[in-house]
């Protein structure tokens, strides 16, 4: 019954929030409406590492490769087509280049498959530069930049669709396949899974809205060249806020890489000298103090109320 | 009826024959002992069977169809099921959904998670795990977590269940209550080969016992033709009498 009712207001406090998303162009200043695109784009790429990393506990890198892709095929297409196809476009290219280079390399367990996601950044971020040095001549892409307003609600489709796909993996035959392959790969496959299928599908779907946020935010941009769309911080940013956030469930990585993003927005502008120093600070508090992120410190708090009920008579 | 029929199996670790040119078959309903000293090759022979490992030479036919060199999970689809000898549960995973994933994934007549809930049910009461559905698998105890292992493998619907070692740390209460429920498996119909140390429970519910040694087949018959066979003795019932008892 209590679950019940907290779920409830789970999902009202959820509407009442989207509300509010919808309806911020008409109330907030422009600035105000680019502020919160920037910290939905960490959102969305937070949410979509968490689908594949979150339960089967494979560490990716590969994010800033994936969002590049996006950017770089919106690039190639803007003006050409109408956003929502340069959109889908941009993230069904992420989609199959997840595919093929996870069914390459999924057998690669741990620490190599992390360095091979990080070495895969840079071998396109590199092969982009090649190939407009030598084949095309020009270094760099002009777009045409769109409405702040228009970037911004396609940001906001994106993350209500990588949401209710979060959702949707995590409550189905899927998702438990998932977390037992994180648990025990070797039993997963020995249980009918078909381990490698498993992972590779899902490792393209994060691909997937991963390439649709690159799409998006090249509009914003008006130039890309491949340093900027590949950029590696962006393979690292996802996975702090979701270590900052948890993952346990949706909420706590969607938290997390909020406040996270906030603070990183309010730090480079405040103190844009110091704000790296500060930032490195933040990170090692919370790796020390809070070793299960924000959801571990809820869990606590949780645990702690409870413990006081019961010694109540 | 042959259920399952391995010919001239042969698989090499290194220069290290950890399996070699090894023959034999299991008839349908059979509970066959499969025993040996440390590093016989009796697991690697369970991990050629459920294609955790692929032979380099050799054929395994089950139900007179070739399985050698198919993947995991199709091996499992196609009705063979298998435990660990070290448990290989998802500890944070609750005992219910063990189950699930072996109904949803191992039983290939399964496509919807619809009306899974009562299989599920029976399975947990089956191998004696009743009550313990929400629990996490890591808090249960080495015994359940044994009893857990069958059930999911039971959940895939199997044909013939490989188990290794599942009375190995149990007590000798835990032990009995393995045996009733191998014997309880092989009463539903399904085929079992069981590796297993503890020479009591072999003896008593095993019809037939192969023996390996140094990866080869040294001796294959009924449990008291075993302990007679001198061969056996000197390689490895020797070495074990000087146990004082199992445990």
């Amino acid at each position: 019954m209590k679950d019940k009712t907290k779920k409830y207001s789970l999902f009202a406090g959820f509407i009442v929030i989207l509300l509010l998303l919808i309806s911020l162009p008409s109330y907030a200043s422009s600035y105000r409406v680019i502020f919160v695109t920037n910290i939905l784009m960490y959102v969305i790429l937070t949410l979509s590492w968490v689908i594949f990393s979150g339960p089967t506990g494979y560490i990716s890198l590969a994010t800033a490769a994936f969002f590049g892709i996006g950017v770089y095929t919106s690039a190639v297409l803007s003006g050409t087509l109408s956003l929502p196809f340069v959109i889908i476009i941009g993230a069904l290219a992420s989609f199959c280049l997840a595919f093929v280079v996870g069914s390459l390399t999924l057998r690669l367990r741990g620490m190599y498959f992390t360095m091979f996601t990080f070495a895969l950044v840079q071998l396109i971020s590199n092969f982009a530069h090649w190939y407009e040095v030598n084949v095309t001549g020009t270094v760099g892409r002009l777009v045409l930049a769109l409405d702040s307003t228009i970037i911004y609600y396609s940001i906001l489709v994106v993350f209500c669709l990588v949401l209710l796909a979060s959702h949707f993996i995590k409550r189905s035959k899927f998702g438990l396949a998932l977390q037992s392959i994180g648990e025990s790969e070797e039993a997963a496959a020995h249980s009918g899974i078909n381990v490698t299928l498993v992972k590779v599908t899902t490792f393209a779907i994060s691909a997937f809205f991963m390439g649709a946020v690159g799409a998006v935010m090249t509009m914003r941009w008006s130039y890309v060249d491949p340093p900027t769309a590949f950029d590696i911080r962006l393979s690292f940013m996802p996975l702090l806020m979701a270590i900052f956030g948890g993952m346990g469930n949706l909420f706590s990585p969607i938290i997390g890489s909020s406040i996270f993003a906030y603070l990183e927005e309010i730090l480079t502008t405040k103190f844009p000298y110091y704000y790296m120093l500060l930032f490195g600070g933040a990170m090692l508090l919370v790796i020390v103090f809070m070793p299960h992120g924000i959801e571990g410190v809820f869990r606590k708090l949780q645990k702690n109320n409870k413990g006081q009920l019961s010694e109540k008579p | 009826m042959k259920i399952l029929d391995v010919q001239g199996l042969r698989k090499n670790f290194g220069g290290l024959a950890a399996t070699a040119d090894v023959d034999f078959h299991v008839d349908q309903g059979e509970i066959v002992g499969l025993i040996g000293p440390n590093g016989a090759g009796k697991t690697t022979l369970f991990n050629l069977i459920s294609g955790a490992i692929t032979p380099d030479a050799g054929i395994i036919m089950f139900k007179d169809k070739k399985v050698s060199g198919l993947k995991p999970y199709r091996i499992c689809r196609a009705g063979i099921a298998r435990t660990f000898q070290s448990v290989q549960i998802f500890p944070k995973m609750s005992v219910f959904n063990h189950v699930v994933i072996g109904l949803l994934f191992g039983d290939h007549r399964h496509t919807t998670s619809a009306s899974t809930t009562e299989e599920v049910s029976q399975i947990i009461e089956f191998v004696g795990l009743s009550g313990m559905n929400e629990l996490r698998a890591a808090d249960l105890t080495l015994a359940n977590q044994k009893r857990l292992e069958v059930a999911r493998a039971l959940a895939t619907q199997p044909e013939l269940l490989l188990l290794d070692e599942v009375m190995a740390g149990l007590n000798p209460t835990e032990v009995a209550e393995a045996m009733e429920l191998v014997r309880k498996i092989r009463d539903k119909g399904i085929t079992v080969i069981m590796i297993e140390h503890v020479m009591k429970a072999i003896m008593a519910i095993c019809d037939r016992v192969i023996v390996l040694h140094h990866g080869e087949k040294l001796a294959e018959g009924k449990p008291e033709e075993i302990t007679r066979n001198q061969s056996v003795i000197e390689v490895y019932l020797g070495e074990f009498t000087c146990l004082p008892s199992e445990t």
